[in-house]
């Protein structure tokens, strides 16, 4: 391979910006300087697509509307735990304007002969069982109360700890095949060792596994922490809920669908149904949310292919939001047992740590990798256990077990610093290793004044004010399998065309601002067609890959267009291409400034009707730190938080969050922003509202709507002020990386570590409600 | 949501001409035949959406003229008309200077959205809200079912429910309105199909679980509200509301109050005090009235006034927090009024 060295800007600005060598492959584009010193890279740019969002023009899939097209309704159980003795759809075929009923059946391995009945084993209510599909929704949904399931009942268990006793109704009594999903980068749980209801344990990650020696460790401890802390069913609440619409062609399944992973729902189109992955289209241009859950088709997408193929139309399936809560993912609950010791002078000597939590029918209940790799501890172990339960499976959701681990170990930290006598954000500084989470601790004190934080509750008052700190790391992750093709057309048009989606968080915006900036024309000279299967494939939408995976080949497939249109120029002007630059939408020549064309003229010399470069994501510079793209350094934030709390009604108010975050080379600040705010918003949510409540006699969830289900409104989101912190580290032709999942993990920790600060007495289990604080202050008899 | 017909009713005779069932009724037998009205809409649609009640007709109320109007009288009183909107009390200027409680009670109710299309009369006789109730695949007690699903000591969800007069059903009365209603000792006007009026204090209005399961007022089929009045307030009348809830945005009340007192000098003469959200009807406090009445409005005082209120207080196995934050609100909201 040909090399060239090159020198990076490396480190923080106003910290310890300095230069880094690094021998880089001879393709790749000359160095971007810091983003002072880049135009449309780092600035604030509306995303292109804001103006169809608010009007409404923006199309979704459920706006989908195609010739003949019919609507469907998924046939779900309601009951927890049976066995399906018989389905009679006699009454909703013969119901008028009914086109396609189907049954989910089991289809044993060719040669094998079915033992397992012929309905799939009913483990949770809301499991998918069917489908109508109808010439009106109105139909199909009356056609599904036609159908008639007879159940034989099983004994079913809800609570995970009930589910964890000897003797419990069993959930699963043949082996579990199925993996967690963990989004694109979650580990996988496995499934197959366990006892009862309980599988695992899970006792390491991609960063390793038990380190050490605990014993000695906690023998060495001056001070412990020993402590259980418990975190509750959140689901996703996307307000665009899960859905499809699927168009069967004789050679070609288009489907278009609310995914956060084009590409994937594409695979397994095709594998579920033996068609080539050439014959499957998937196509997702607006998309209202998916936080995680959104990554497969589901059962509801190949329900919809299936009622296509059967009634030979169009189906729209897109499920409601009581199906959301039931079927379409969580976050699952945790019970996580922490004990930490540390030296009088605060090093820590030793971290165990022990969870257990329900994914329900699902695996992947662990707590992540926080309590491993976020403060440096040479003796270490964990053991994470998934319980099954009979609810709804669990999901990969923004920053899949890391939130409820930061829940856990942030609370311990910080009883651990009041042990020791230490403030508890001068405490990390001796604890933490990062470079970024101590600028981000510097700035984040100072922005929100931290010396105003007083000893714990010794506010006066009714309603006592606390403060509160939490921090979290997240992995840099990197999708190799993300390419990009650019085009430019001879009438000086700029295409950027890949399969990877917009989430909602404006990929397509930073696709055009790198473009734009290399190409040195306008955000608005760049047209973004992406979502589409049919264009290069792209990463999915998890693990906040997508902004380090695909703007890398982005900007090096702009780069290799624009050498090859300005070879023409140079051939034009006979002169070396070298000296050819493009900027503010005119090629110029470095020493000769009479030279000048602009970049649609330019255009115009193109012997063919268009340059087209693809480019792929390819290893870091300098390489990474597991070859299948963990890349080296990661995303730190740290996030303080400002409560108010009413000591009489147990009343919780977050009054302010400030929200300290890096992610490398900064490319949008407003997009950044807005994806901290929404982060923060979550955070809020997951301490003081959103639970998922079952009754545990029935198997039903009680709440499953959003009037029951509480996520906040208005008056319920803080003040929330961002710091980005500016971070080089040369690994790559950009230097950037995603937010998404940090700006979600530390903020239930803060506000938790807040409420203490205010009242003096520690809350151990999320949501915190008035209930809980009134029982924590010894109010409730 | 079941296919029905719509009749748009033009007075009140004809409406109730075609009316046969309440809500409640239908709730709780099921006939799948029921004709029923609609005013604003947004209690009955819910249940309709759900799929628990599956109407034959309904009746839309909201266009009836005449059922529209405020008015305010020094000496009548005031009078608001079934089909006022919860947004017009809430803007009304004679209602905020002299039913403070109620002003406050009606802007903390719902959201903005919702308060331009809910009416008076739809919200004082709305259905409560508890999760089993609206629930499809529970048969509760009010449904003609055999049990009380959030009653159940172990895997009752009752952090929501009652802690007083919960003998029976252990839902609460969602019209936190109706708190500050009741508080100033309103009566509601209501015709039947005969054309008689009749005028009922709001006290027997409501009708608790334990005397009739099938029922959380007591509205015939054949009868409807046409307007709710209140007295007119004596010259040293105070009042004041306060409502807890867990978001503060827009959510179902935890727990409000609602004082309204007659004072001379600090002393309280007259004390009218009532719970929302404490029980399956809105619940007056007899024994926060008379611990206050007669005394200096002082912490003291209003602090026993709220312990009394307290005493009776049953809590189920997840709702106790309830108690103390009745016991602050109610303190509160006594000491407001001076």
């Amino acid at each position: 391979m040909n090399t060239k060295k090159e020198k990076f800007p490396y480190g923080i600005p106003g910290h310890n910006l300095g230069e880094i060598e690094r021998e880089i492959p001879i393709e790749e584009p000359p160095v971007w300087p810091v983003n002072d010193k880049l135009k449309v890279i780092g600035k604030r740019v509306t995303r292109i697509d804001a103006l169809d969002k608010v009007t409404g023009k923006a199309k979704y899939t459920s706006d989908m509307k195609l010739p003949g097209m019919l609507y469907a309704k998924m046939l779900r159980s309601n009951v927890p735990h049976a066995v399906i003795t018989s389905i009679d759809i006699s009454k909703a075929k013969n119901l008028t304007g009914v086109h396609a009923i189907h049954l989910i059946e089991n289809s044993p391995k060719e040669g094998e002969e079915n033992t397992k009945g012929k309905y799939p084993m009913v483990k949770y209510v809301g499991q998918p069982l069917g489908g109508v599909a109808a010439e009106s929704l109105e139909i199909a949904k009356d056609a599904i109360a036609l159908i008639k399931v007879n159940y034989e009942e099983k004994p079913f268990v809800i609570d995970m700890e009930a589910a964890m006793e000897i003797g419990a109704p069993i959930v699963f009594d043949e082996p579990i095949t199925q993996q967690e999903d963990g989004g694109d980068v979650g580990e996988v749980h496995d499934g197959s060792k366990g006892q009862g209801n309980v599988r695992g344990p899970s006792t390491s990650s991609f960063f390793g596994g038990p380190r050490g020696d605990l014993e000695k460790g906690f023998a060495e401890a001056d001070v412990v922490v020993e402590r259980t802390y418990r975190t509750q069913v959140h689901t996703h609440m996307p307000l665009e809920t899960h859905g499809v619409v699927v168009d069967w062609k004789p050679d070609l399944m288009m489907v278009y669908t609310s995914t956060q992973n084009t590409n994937n729902v594409r695979n397994e189109m095709a594998s579920i149904f033996n068609l080539p992955k050439s014959k499957v289209r998937v196509v997702c241009d607006f998309m209202g949310g998916g936080f995680g859950a959104k990554h497969s088709a589901g059962s509801f997408g190949p329900m919809a292919a299936n009622l296509a193929k059967k009634s030979g139309r169009p189906v729209w399936l897109m499920l409601d939001r009581q199906e959301e809560h039931l079927a379409e993912g969580n976050r699952p609950s945790s019970k996580q047992y922490l004990k930490i010791g540390a030296k009088n002078d605060g090093t820590l000597t030793g971290i165990q740590q022990r969870s257990h939590g329900t994914a329900g029918v699902g695996l992947g209940a662990g707590v992540g990798r926080i309590a491993q790799i976020l403060y440096s501890c040479p003796n270490f172990a964990t053991e994470q256990y998934d319980v099954l339960t009979n609810a709804g499976p669990g999901a990969a959701w923004r920053a899949p077990g890391n939130v409820q681990g930061a829940f856990g170990l942030e609370q311990a930290i910080d009883e651990l610093a009041e042990k020791l006598k230490m403030d508890p954000l001068s405490y990390r500084d001796h604890i933490d290793k990062s470079e970024v989470r101590k600028v981000e601790r510097q700035r984040g004190a100072a922005l929100f004044d931290w010396s105003r934080r007083q000893p714990a509750g010794s506010g006066k008052g009714v309603v006592k004010k606390g403060l509160g700190v939490g921090q979290s790391t997240w992995p840099r992750f990197v999708t190799l399998d993300s390419s990009v093709e650019i085009k430019i057309h001879n009438d000086g048009g700029v295409e950027v065309r890949s399969s990877v989606q917009d989430i909602g968080t404006g990929t397509k915006t930073i696709l055009a601002q790198v473009v734009a900036e290399e190409l040195g024309l306008q955000v608005k000279d760049i047209k973004v067609n992406i979502g589409d299967t049919f264009f290069p494939v792209g990463p999915g939408s998890g693990g906040s890959v997508v902004t380090g995976s695909i703007t890398p080949p982005t900007r090096n497939a702009a780069f290799e267009a624009k050498k090859e249109l300005l070879n023409l120029v140079a051939k034009k002007w006979e002169t070396d291409a070298a000296e050819l630059f493009i900027s503010d939408g005119q090629v110029g020549h470095n020493t000769d400034t009479e030279l000048k064309m602009s970049f649609k003229e330019a255009t115009k010399l193109m012997r063919t009707s268009q340059i087209s470069k693809t480019a792929s994501r390819s290893d870091d510079y300098g390489g990474f730190q597991q070859p299948w793209g963990l890349a080296y350094g990661d995303l730190g934030s740290v996030q303080f938080a400002e409560v108010s709390v009413n000591t009489n009604t147990g009343f919780v108010k977050v009054d302010k969050i400030v929200a300290a975050h890096s992610c490398g080379r900064p490319l949008n600040i407003g997009q950044l922003e807005s994806q901290i705010n929404g982060g923060v918003i979550q955070g809020v949510s997951y301490a003081l509202y959103e639970n998922r409540v079952m009754d545990k006699s029935t198997g039903h969830m009680v709440n499953a709507n959003v009037d029951q289900y509480k996520v906040p409104f208005s008056m319920e989101i803080p003040e929330i002020e961002s710091i980005i912190v500016e971070e080089y580290s040369a690994r790559s032709s950009t230097d950037a990386y995603g937010i998404g999942e940090p700006a979600n993990i530390a903020t239930a920790a803060a506000i938790a570590n807040a409420v203490y600060n205010a009242i003096g007495v520690r809350i151990y289990e999320i949501p915190i409600t008035p209930s809980s604080i009134l029982k924590a202050l010894n109010k409730v008899s | 949501m079941n296919k029905f017909s719509w009749y748009e009713a033009k007075s009140v005779e004809d409406a109730l001409q075609q009316v046969n069932s309440t809500v409640s009724e239908e709730l709780y037998q099921h006939t799948n035949k029921a004709t029923v009205f609609k005013s604003g809409g947004i209690d009955v649609f819910d249940w309709v959406k759900e799929g628990l009640l599956q109407p034959e007709k309904i009746v839309n109320i909201r266009n009836i003229p005449g059922l529209d109007k405020i008015s305010y009288d020094q000496k009548k009183g005031l009078s608001i008309g079934s089909n006022v909107t919860l947004e017009e009390i809430a803007s009304n200027p004679e209602i905020k200077n002299n039913y403070l409680a109620l002003h406050q009670a009606v802007n903390h109710a719902s959201t903005p959205q919702l308060r331009n299309i809910s009416t008076l009369g739809g919200n004082i006789a709305q259905h409560n809200r508890c999760w089993y109730f609206r629930s499809v695949d529970h048969q509760c007690r009010r449904k003609g079912g055999d049990r009380c699903f959030a009653r159940h000591s172990e895997t009752g969800e009752n952090e929501n429910h009652a802690i007083i007069d919960n003998s029976s059903c252990v839902s609460v009365h969602a019209s936190s309105i109706s708190t500050a209603l009741m508080a100033f000792n309103a009566s509601v006007v209501i015709i039947n199909s005969e054309g008689e009026k009749k005028i009922v204090s709001m006290d027997d209005f409501f009708v608790s679980p334990a005397k009739d399961i099938g029922m959380e007022n007591i509205l015939t089929a054949k009868e409807l509200i046409t307007e709710i009045i209140l007295p007119a307030p004596s010259k040293n009348s105070r009042s004041a509301y306060i409502k807890e809830v867990a978001r503060e945005s827009y959510d179902w009340s935890l727990a409000d109050v609602a004082v309204v007192v007659e004072v001379s000098g600090n002393t309280c003469r007259k004390a009218s005090i009532v719970l929302g959200a404490a029980a399956p009807v809105p619940y007056r406090s007899l024994e926060a009235q008379q611990a206050i009445e007669n005394k200096i409005i002082n912490n003291d005082n209003a602090v026993a006034a709220a312990k009394a209120a307290m005493a009776i207080a049953k809590p189920l196995a997840k709702n106790g927090y309830k108690v103390p934050m009745f016991t602050s609100i109610i303190e509160q909201a006594i000491l407001q009024t001076t």
